[in-house]
C-alpha cells in the first residue's frame, strides 16, 4: 500500500529530478571538499552556502505549489511557516552557543542577558535537545496551519480573502517577533550561532553536509509531494481547485482535505526554514515579511505552479537572478522584478515549466496526428515535426 | 526640555527689553540695584542665592539681561575696582557693559576682568527670579509667559511679588494664570493652613495633570491636616482627567481612523468594486504625496506666496497624475487579466515594485520635506484635550471625500454606469454600455482618489518612496472588515478600526495593540467571510 503509494510517485520527470538533485547534492560538496582551492573546478564555500540557501527557497516554492498549484489556496503567508521553522532551529543553535557567548551565560542567551531576564521562558525548554528542536521545526509550523486552517476552511474563507488573511497573519507575526518581550531576540533575532551537533557553523564539512542535507529533504519533500498530488487524494484535490463546490456537493470533506494540504505544506516549509537558518547564519522578523511571502508566490508563479518541477526551478532562476543584479546593478533589480511578474502574469500564465510541457504535450499531438495520416512514412513524420518546430 | 524653551523665551525678551529700556519707564525702581550686582563680585554661591533673590525683590526687569548674563557665564567684574559687568568677546577682550542701564561702557583685556562663577543650583534660581521680574513687564504675552515660567518653577520667593502683580493686572487670563502661580508658589511658602487650603481649592480648579503633580510633590512638605485635602482634590482632578483623557482617546481614534478611511478608500473602489486585488494602491498614494512636493518646490521657487495655497493646487494635479499612471496600468496591464484575481495580485505587485524603484530613481531614497501650510499647523485645547489642526482638517477631508464619492457612485451617470457594470457586465453591455471604458476609468478614479489621499497624508507622515508599503495592509484589512463593494463598510470599518485601536494601545502598548486588531480581524473574518456590510447575493463561489 504504502510502496505503491510511493511508487506511483515516482514517475519519469521525478525520477529525473531527484536524480538531479542529488547529484548536485553530492557533486557540489565534493568540489568543495577534495579539490585545492586554486583548481578551477573549485567551489568556494561561500557559493555552496549561496545554492544551499536556494534549495531551501525550492523547497519552500515547492510547498506552496502544493497548496496553490493543486489545492488552489494561495497563501500569502508561507514566509510565516518558513520563519516558524527557522526559529525553532535557530533556538536549538543559540541553546548550543552555552557559555560561549558575550555574557558568558551557560543558560541564557545573549540577548536575554542583556534584557536583564533571569531564568529560561518556558517555551525555550527543551530546545537544548536536538531531537526535540527538529520536532518542534515540523510541529510549530504544522500547529499554526492546523488552528488557522481550521478556522478558515471550515468558515469556508477563499479566493482573495484568504489570501489576505493569510497576509495578515504573517503581518501579525512580523510585528509580535520585532517585540523584545516576546523572548526570540526581537529586532536582532537570532544569530552568533556556534556549532550544531558539535560540529562548527563555519566549517567547510558542516556546511558540505548541510548542503547535501538540503539537496535531500528537497528531493524527499518532492517525493512526497509527487506521491499526494498522483494518488486519489490528489485527484480529489485538483477537483477542489477547480470546483471546490462540485467536490464539496459529491459528498466529500473539503475543508479536511485543504487542512491536511495546508499543514503538510506548512510543515514542508518549516524544514526548508531550518535548513535555512544554519547555512545563513542568522534569523530575524524581517523573514515575517508579507513581501517576503509574496516573492514566494512569484517564483512558484514563474517555474510553473502546478507542476511541482517548476517551483524548484522558478526559486532558483529567480534567486540566482537576484544575486546577480544586485551585485550587478542594484537599482535595476526591482525594475526586473517588477518587470518579471508582470511578464510572467500576461505572457506565461502556466510558467516557465508548464509552457515547456505544453509545448511538448502539442508535439506529441502533432506526431501522433500525422503518424496516423502517413501510416509508416517514419522519416516523413520526423521531418514534419521538425518542421513544427 | 519645557523649560529650556521656556528659558529660551525669556532669554530673548531679556534682549528686548534691553532694547526697549530707554523708552519704557522702570516701574519698580524704589532702590538703586546697583551695589547688589556689584556684591556679587565677592560673593560664594550661598551668598548669591541671596542677592538673586533681593535683585529678583526689587521688581526691576531692567535687571534681566544681567541676571540672563549671569546664567550665561558673561558676568565679570573689574579686577581695579570691583564693579560688575556684562562682558561680550570683542577681539582679544572683552566689551563691558553696564549690568543695569545696558549702556556700553568700554573695552577691557582679559586679564583685566574676572568671570563669577556660577553653578546649576544658581541657574535654577536665576530662572525663577526672571520669572518674576518679567512680570510687571507692559507687554501681555510677556507677563503671560512669566506666570507660566513661575508655575513651572514655583518658589516661595516670588509670592509677594505675585501678589503686587495680581493686583495691578487687568487682563483677565493672565490674572488667573498668575493666580493659579501665586497657588502653586504658595504651597510651599511658610503661609497659614487656610490660605494654603485655599491654595489648593484653586489648583483643583485649574485641573490638568500638571496639577496632580504639583499637589503630589506639594502633599510631603504640607501640614498634615492638610492631607484630605490635597487627596481630595487629587481624587476630583483626576475622575475630570479620566473622562478628557477617555475623549481624548475618541478623538485619536477618530484621527486615525481618519487616516485609514483615507488609505482604503481608494482600494474600496479597486479592490471592493472592481475585484482587481491592487497591489499598486500604496504607490498610488506615495504618487499623490510625491506629487505635492513638486508643486510645494515649484511654488517654493517661483511663487512663494502662494504656499499657503499649495495643498489645494497640489489636490487636482495629484488626481490628474495618479489617475493618469491608473489609467495606464488598468489598459496595459489589468484588463488582461478580469477574472483572474489572484494573478492581478501578482501583476500589480510588479506594478509597484517598479513604481516603487523609479520614484527611488528620480528622487533618490530620503524622506522628502513637505511643508505644512500655516493653517494646518498649531493646536487648539478643548477642554482637557489638544487638538491639533492637521488632524481636524484631516477627518474633515477624509469625510468629504468620502461623500464626495459618495454622490458620484449614487448620483452621477458614471456611477450609474459603474455600478451596472460590476453587478452584471454582459447585461450591461447589452445596454450599450462601453465595459472597458467604464473599466479603465473606474480603476483611474480609484486610483485618483488614492492619490489626494496621499496629498493629505504627506502633512503627518515621512514622504519616501516607502510611504505606500506602510498603509497597504491596513487598507486591505479596512475594506475586508467593511465589506467588500460597499463605501459605508469602508467608513464604519475605518473609525471603528481606528477607535479599537487606540483604545487597546494604553493597556497593552502599540504594537501588541496592532497585533490584537490584526488577530481580531482574522477571527472576525471566519464569523462573517464577507465583511460588516455583505451584499446579499446566492452565488455559491463568489
Amino acid at each position: 500500500m504504502i510502496s505503491g503509494f510511493v511508487f506511483r510517485a515516482l514517475e519519469g520527470r521525478i525520477v529525473a529530478a531527484v536524480g538531479i538533485l542529488l547529484a548536485i547534492g553530492i557533486l557540489v560538496p565534493a568540489l568543495n571538499l577534495l579539490t585545492p582551492p586554486d583548481s578551477a573546478i573549485h567551489i568556494p564555500t561561500y557559493v555552496m552556502s549561496l545554492f544551499g540557501k536556494y534549495l531551501c527557497y525550492a523547497l519552500l516554492a515547492l510547498a506552496l505549489d502544493l497548496v496553490w498549484g493543486y489545492c488552489g489556496i494561495l497563501s500569502l503567508g508561507h514566509g510565516a511557516f518558513f520563519a516558524l521553522g527557522g526559529y525553532a532551529m535557530g533556538m536549538y543553535l543559540m541553546r548550543q552557543i552555552g557559555s560561549r557567548g558575550v555574557y558568558g551565560n551557560p543558560i541564557l542567551p545573549d540577548f536575554m542577558v542583556f534584557l536583564n531576564w533571569k531564568e529560561l521562558p518556558w517555551f525555550w525548554h527543551g530546545f537544548d535537545w536536538f531531537v526535540f528542536a527538529m520536532l518542534m521545526v515540523l510541529v510549530v509550523p504544522g500547529l499554526l496551519a492546523f488552528v488557522f486552517g481550521w478556522f478558515a476552511f471550515r468558515s469556508r474563507v477563499n479566493g482573495v480573502y484568504l489570501s489576505i488573511i493569510t497576509q495578515a497573519m504573517t503581518y501579525a507575526l512580523l510585528l509580535a517577533f520585532f517585540r523584545n518581550d516576546m523572548g526570540f531576540g526581537g529586532n536582532n533575532g537570532l544569530t552568533d550561532f556556534k556549532d550544531i551537533l558539535g560540529f562548527s557553523v563555519q566549517a567547510d564539512g558542516t556546511r558540505a553536509v548541510l548542503f547535501f542535507m538540503s539537496a535531500l529533504m528537497l528531493s524527499l519533500c518532492l517525493i512526497l509531494a509527487s506521491a499526494i498530488v498522483r494518488s486519489k487524494f490528489g485527484k480529489v484535490l485538483v477537483g477542489v481547485r477547480d470546483a471546490e463546490s462540485r467536490v464539496r456537493f459529491l459528498g466529500f470533506r473539503v475543508e479536511n482535505i485543504k487542512l491536511f494540504t495546508f499543514v503538510v505544506s506548512a510543515m514542508m516549509a518549516g524544514i526548508a526554514g531550518a535548513l535555512f537558518v544554519p547555512q545563513v547564519g542568522i534569523i530575524n522578523p524581517g523573514e515575517f515579511a508579507p513581501a517576503n511571502s509574496i516573492e514566494v508566490v512569484v517564483w512558484t508563479a514563474v517555474g510553473g505552479r502546478g507542476t511541482l518541477i517548476g517551483p524548484i526551478i522558478g526559486a532558483i532562476l529567480v534567486n540566482g537572478g537576484k544575486s546577480f543584479f544586485t551585485g550587478a546593478f542594484p537599482e535595476i533589480w526591482l525594475f526586473a522584478l517588477g518587470g518579471l511578474f508582470i511578464a510572467v502574469t500576461l505572457f506565461l500564465p502556466k510558467g516557465i515549466v508548464g509552457t515547456v510541457q505544453h509545448g511538448l504535450k502539442a508535439r506529441q499531438a502533432l506526431k501522433a496526428a500525422a503518424d496516423a495520416e502517413k501510416g509508416r512514412g517514419d522519416a516523413a513524420a520526423v521531418a514534419q515535426a521538425q518542421a513544427a518546430e | 526640555m519645557t523649560s529650556k524653551v521656556a528659558f529660551r523665551v525669556l532669554q530673548s525678551l531679556g534682549l528686548l527689553l534691553c532694547l526697549m529700556f530707554s523708552f519704557a519707564a522702570p516701574s519698580f525702581a524704589q532702590s538703586d540695584p546697583k551695589p547688589l550686582i556689584n556684591a556679587l563680585a565677592k560673593a560664594d554661591f550661598g551668598e548669591a542665592e541671596k542677592l538673586i533673590g533681593q535683585l529678583a525683590a526689587t521688581g526691576d526687569a531692567r535687571l534681566v539681561p544681567a541676571l540672563n548674563a549671569f546664567s550665561e557665564g558673561d558676568l565679570y567684574f573689574r579686577k581695579s575696582d570691583n564693579l560688575v559687568f556684562i562682558g561680550k568677546a570683542a577681539g582679544s577682550g572683552y566689551e563691558l557693559i553696564d549690568p543695569v542701564t545696558g549702556a556700553s561702557v568700554g573695552q577691557a583685556a582679559k586679564s583685566a576682568v574676572t568671570k563669577i562663577k556660577i553653578n546649576n543650583s544658581l541657574r535654577r534660581v536665576i530662572r525663577s527670579a526672571m520669572g518674576g521680574l518679567t512680570l510687571m513687564s507692559p507687554d501681555r504675552g510677556v507677563r503671560l509667559q512669566a506666570a507660566d515660567a513661575v508655575l513651572r518653577s514655583p518658589s516661595a520667593e516670588n509670592l509677594e511679588l505675585l501678589e503686587t502683580a495680581i493686583a495691578k493686572e487687568t487682563d483677565r487670563e493672565v490674572k488667573a494664570r498668575m493666580e493659579e502661580a501665586r497657588a502653586v508658589s504658595l504651597l510651599s511658602s511658610d503661609r497659614s493652613v487656610d490660605e494654603k487650603r485655599a491654595a489648593i481649592q484653586t489648583i483643583k480648579n485649574y485641573g490638568g495633570r500638571n496639577a496632580i503633580g504639583i499637589l503630589m510633590g506639594a502633599s510631603a512638605s504640607l501640614d498634615p491636616s492638610l492631607k484630605g485635602d490635597v487627596n481630595a482634590a487629587i481624587a476630583s482632578i483626576e475622575s475630570g482627567q479620566r473622562l478628557w483623557d477617555m475623549a481624548q482617546n475618541v478623538w485619536y481614534g477618530l484621527s486615525l481612523g481618519s487616516v485609514l478611511l483615507l488609505a482604503a478608500i481608494g482600494l474600496a473602489i479597486t479592490f471592493g468594486v472592481m475585484g482587481i486585488i491592487n497591489m499598486a494602491h500604496g504607490e498610488m498614494v506615495m504618487l499623490g504625496a510625491y506629487s505635492t512636493f513638486v508643486v510645494q518646490q515649484v511654488i517654493r521657487e517661483n511663487a512663494p506666496g502662494l504656499f499657503d495655497w499649495s495643498l489645494a493646487i497640489a489636490l487636482p494635479v495629484a488626481f490628474l497624475v495618479t489617475g493618469a499612471v491608473g489609467l495606464v496600468i488598468e489598459r496595459g496591464v489589468i484588463r488582461f487579466l478580469y477574472g483572474r484575481p489572484l494573478e492581478t495580485l501578482l501583476a500589480t505587485w510588479g506594478v509597484s515594485l517598479i513604481l516603487q524603484q523609479t520614484i527611488r530613481s528620480i528622487f533618490g531614497p530620503t524622506n522628502q520635506e513637505v511643508g505644512n501650510p500655516s493653517w494646518m499647523s498649531g493646536s487648539f485645547p478643548v477642554g482637557g484635550m489638544t487638538i491639533t489642526w492637521n488632524r481636524l482638517w484631516i477627518i474633515a477631508f477624509s469625510l468629504s471625500i468620502f461623500v464626495a464619492l459618495l454622490v458620484v457612485m449614487k448620483k452621477s451617470s458614471f456611477g450609474l454606469n459603474m455600478r451596472a457594470v460590476t453587478q452584471n457586465r454582459r447585461m450591461a453591455s447589452s445596454m450599450g454600455i462601453r465595459t472597458p471604458w467604464v473599466d479603465a476609468f473606474t480603476f483611474a478614479l480609484g486610483s485618483g482618489i488614492a492619490g489626494i489621499a496621499g496629498v493629505a497624508l504627506s502633512q503627518i507622515d515621512n514622504v519616501s518612496p516607502n510611504l505606500g508599503q506602510s498603509y497597504i495592509i491596513d487598507s486591505f484589512m479596512v475594506v475586508v472588515f467593511g465589506g467588500v463593494g460597499n463605501l459605508w463598510g469602508t467608513l464604519v470599518g475605518a473609525l471603528s478600526l481606528g477607535v479599537l485601536n487606540k483604545f487597546l494601545e494604553p493597556s497593552v502598548g502599540a504594537v501588541l495593540g496592532k497585533i490584537l486588531v490584526l488577530v481580531l480581524i482574522i477571527l472576525f473574518i471566519q464569523k462573517r467571510p464577507r465583511g460588516l456590510f455583505a451584499l446579499k447575493g446566492r452565488a455559491v463561489d463568489a
